[in-house]
C-alpha cells in the first residue's frame, strides 16, 4: 500500500512547515507555496510526511493512501 | 460582437443548422414557434413508454460532449448522476468566457430548445429540482427566460420546475463547482474537489451541470435520435456546434458548423478574413493563439486541437490581424484574467499578476533581452497548482502566444514594442463598469 500527497491550494497560506519537515519530496516555490516533486511518497519518508501533514497550520496537506479510484480519476472523470 | 444567426449556412448541407434552425423568424422563438420549428417534445418517447434512462443510452449512442469547453462525454456524466437518489440539475447558462456569444444566442432567442433539454435531463437523472444560471446583471436575459419558464408551466410541460436564477458575473463564477457552492449559500468560487458536483453537489445530492448548449442538442437528440446527431461531424467527434467568430472577419457573429470544419472554413463562413491574418485565437481566453497557417486545415474537434497545441474550449474563434500585436492582445486577456482570479489559491494569485505583468512588460515596454525566458519560467510555477483551471487555461494561452509570436516576442524583447501595439484592441475585454465584483 503506497500513500501520496496532495495539496489543498485554498487551504493553503504558504506558511512553509512542510518544505522544513519533508524538504526530500517539498520544495518552496516564489511565493512560499509548496511544489511537491512526487506525489507518491517512499515507504521510508511516510513517517515525516505524516508528521508534516498533521503539522500544517491550514492542514492543508493531505496524506492518503494510494487508491484504485485515483486511476480512474486519470482516465476522466466528469469534468 | 453581433449576435446573428448565419446569412445562409451552408447551403449545400441539408443536415445545418439544427439549433439555429429557428432563428430569424420571431425575434424570440416562443412555445407555438417552437414546436413547430422543431416538434413537440415527448419526454419518454412519442408511445409514451421509454424508461427515463433510456435517454441517457442515446445520449451516449450519439456522442454528444459538453459544448461548454470541458469536453467530457454527456451520456458519461449523465450516467454518474442517475440513480444515486434524489439529483439536481445546473444548467449553466453564465457565459463566463467575453469572446464567446452563443450562450446567449440560445437563452434570448432559443429559450425552449435549452428548457426542454433542461426538462430532459432531469427526467432521466431522476432530479427533483431544476436551475437554469445566468449572469445576475442581465436583467433582460432572465426576465425573458422567467416568461418562458411560465408559458412552460402554464402548458404544463416541465414535470420539475425550472428556476432560474442570476449568479456573480465574475469568470471563475461560472466554474461548476463555483456555482454549486454559490446554490449552496457560499461565495461562487471553485471549491476543492473531490467531491466533484456528480458525487456532492446542491445541498450535498447528486447534481448534473451541463452548458446550455450541450441541453439545447439534447433536446434535439430525444428528439431525433442518436443516428441523426451522428449524421453531422465525424465519426469520433459526432454532432453540430456553434461557435462564436469575432474579429478581422467579414461578418462576426455566431455560426453552427459540423464538428471537424477546419478552422479556415469557419473563417469563410464568417464572410472570410476582412484583411490579412496572422493568427486564430481558437477556443477563447482558455484556447490558444494558433499562427494562421497552422490554424486554417485544423478540425474544429477536441482532438483536432490538442494536436495543435490548442483547445476547442467553448468554440471560440477570432482572426488577428497581421497589422494587430499578438503580445499586446495576450498582455490585455492576462491582465484580465489575473483580476478575475477568485483569490483562494497562492500560486493563481501570486503567479498570474506576475505573468501578466511579464507579459506586459514584453508587450508595451520591451523586455531588454530579458522578458521572454522571464515569461517562460513563470508558467511551470503556475500550472496545475489550483483548484480549479483558472490558472491552468491562462498559462496555455500565455504559452501559445509565445510560441505563435515567438519572432514578435523576440523583436519586442530586443528592440522594444512593435507597431501593432498602437492598433485598437481587437479581443473584447469586459471594461469595469460592466464588473460584478461580489462573490455572493
Amino acid at each position: 500500500m503506497s500513500h501520496q500527497l496532495r495539496v489543498n491550494p485554498i487551504a493553503c497560506r504558504g506558511h512553509g512547515v512542510c518544505a522544513e519537515l519533508l524538504p526530500e519530496i517539498i520544495e518552496l516555490d516564489p511565493w512560499g507555496y509548496p511544489i511537491l516533486r512526487s506525489a507518491v511518497i517512499p515507504p521510508a519518508l511516510v513517517l515525516h510526511a505524516r508528521r508534516a501533514a498533521a503539522t500544517c497550520p491550514t492542514l492543508a496537506l493531505i496524506l492518503e493512501r494510494a487508491q484504485i479510484h485515483r486511476r480512474h480519476k486519470s482516465a476522466g472523470s466528469p469534468a | 460582437m453581433t449576435v446573428t444567426a448565419p446569412p445562409s449556412p451552408q447551403a449545400d448541407n441539408a443536415a445545418l443548422p439544427r439549433l439555429l434552425a429557428g432563428v430569424g423568424r420571431d425575434l424570440v422563438l416562443g412555445l407555438a414557434g417552437h414546436e413547430r420549428e422543431y416538434g413537440t417534445l415527448w419526454l419518454r418517447g412519442p408511445a409514451g413508454n421509454r424508461r427515463p434512462e433510456r435517454l441517457i443510452d442515446i445520449v451516449e449512442a450519439a456522442g454528444l460532449t459538453g459544448r461548454g469547453g470541458s469536453g467530457f462525454p454527456t451520456g458519461r456524466k449523465m450516467r454518474s448522476v442517475a440513480g444515486r437518489g434524489e439529483a439536481v440539475v445546473v444548467a449553466n447558462g453564465a457565459e463566463g468566457e467575453p469572446a464567446s456569444a452563443k450562450d446567449r444566442l440560445l437563452l434570448s432567442y432559443l429559450p425552449h430548445l435549452v428548457l426542454d433539454g433542461i426538462t430532459l435531463a432531469a427526467d432521466a437523472v431522476g432530479a427533483t429540482e431544476a436551475h437554469l444560471c445566468v449572469h445576475r446583471q442581465e436583467h433582460d436575459l432572465i426576465d425573458g427566460l422567467a416568461a418562458a419558464v411560465a408559458e412552460r408551466r402554464h402548458a404544463g410541460l416541465d414535470p420539475v420546475p425550472i428556476q432560474v436564477t442570476g449568479i456573480p458575473g465574475r469568470y471563475v463564477s461560472s466554474e461548476q463547482s463555483s456555482i454549486v457552492q454559490y446554490l449552496n449559500g457560499g461565495p461562487a468560487k471553485p471549491t476543492f474537489s473531490p467531491p466533484r458536483p456528480h458525487e456532492s453537489g446542491v445541498r450535498g445530492r447528486p447534481t448534473l451541470v451541463n452548458n446550455v448548449e450541450t441541453l439545447a442538442h439534447v433536446a434535439l437528440i430525444a428528439r431525433h435520435g442518436d443516428r441523426w446527431f451522428r449524421s453531422a461531424g465525424l465519426p469520433s467527434a459526432p454532432g453540430s456546434m456553434l461557435v462564436t467568430v469575432d474579429g478581422a472577419v467579414r461578418w462576426p457573429g455566431v455560426y453552427e458548423i459540423e464538428l471537424g470544419t477546419a478552422a479556415g472554413e469557419v473563417v469563410a463562413l464568417a464572410g472570410g478574413p476582412a484583411e490579412d491574418l496572422q493568427a486564430l485565437l481558437i477556443g477563447g481566453f482558455f484556447g490558444a493563439w494558433l499562427p494562421v497557417e497552422v490554424a486554417w486545415p485544423v478540425p474544429m474537434t477536441q482532438a483536432g486541437l490538442r494536436a495543435a497545441g490548442g483547445a476547442l474550449g467553448a468554440g471560440v474563434v477570432v482572426a488577428l490581424p497581421g497589422s494587430s500585436c499578438g503580445l499586446a492582445e495576450t498582455a490585455r486577456v492576462m491582465r484580465y484574467l489575473a483580476e478575475q482570479g477568485a483569490g483562494q489559491c497562492g500560486p493563481c494569485l501570486m503567479g498570474l499578476p506576475a505573468l501578466a505583468d511579464g507579459v506586459a512588460d514584453l508587450a508595451f515596454q520591451g523586455g531588454r533581452g530579458r522578458a521572454v525566458d522571464a515569461i517562460a519560467a513563470l508558467l511551470p510555477l503556475i500550472e496545475g497548482r489550483g483548484a480549479c483551471r483558472h490558472p491552468d487555461g491562462a498559462t496555455q494561452l500565455a504559452r501559445s502566444a509565445m510560441r505563435a509570436f515567438i519572432a514578435d516576442a523576440r523583436w519586442h524583447d530586443q528592440c522594444g514594442p512593435c507597431d501593432g501595439v498602437r492598433r485598437a484592441p481587437l479581443l473584447p475585454i469586459p471594461g469595469d463598469g460592466e464588473e460584478d465584483w461580489d462573490w455572493t
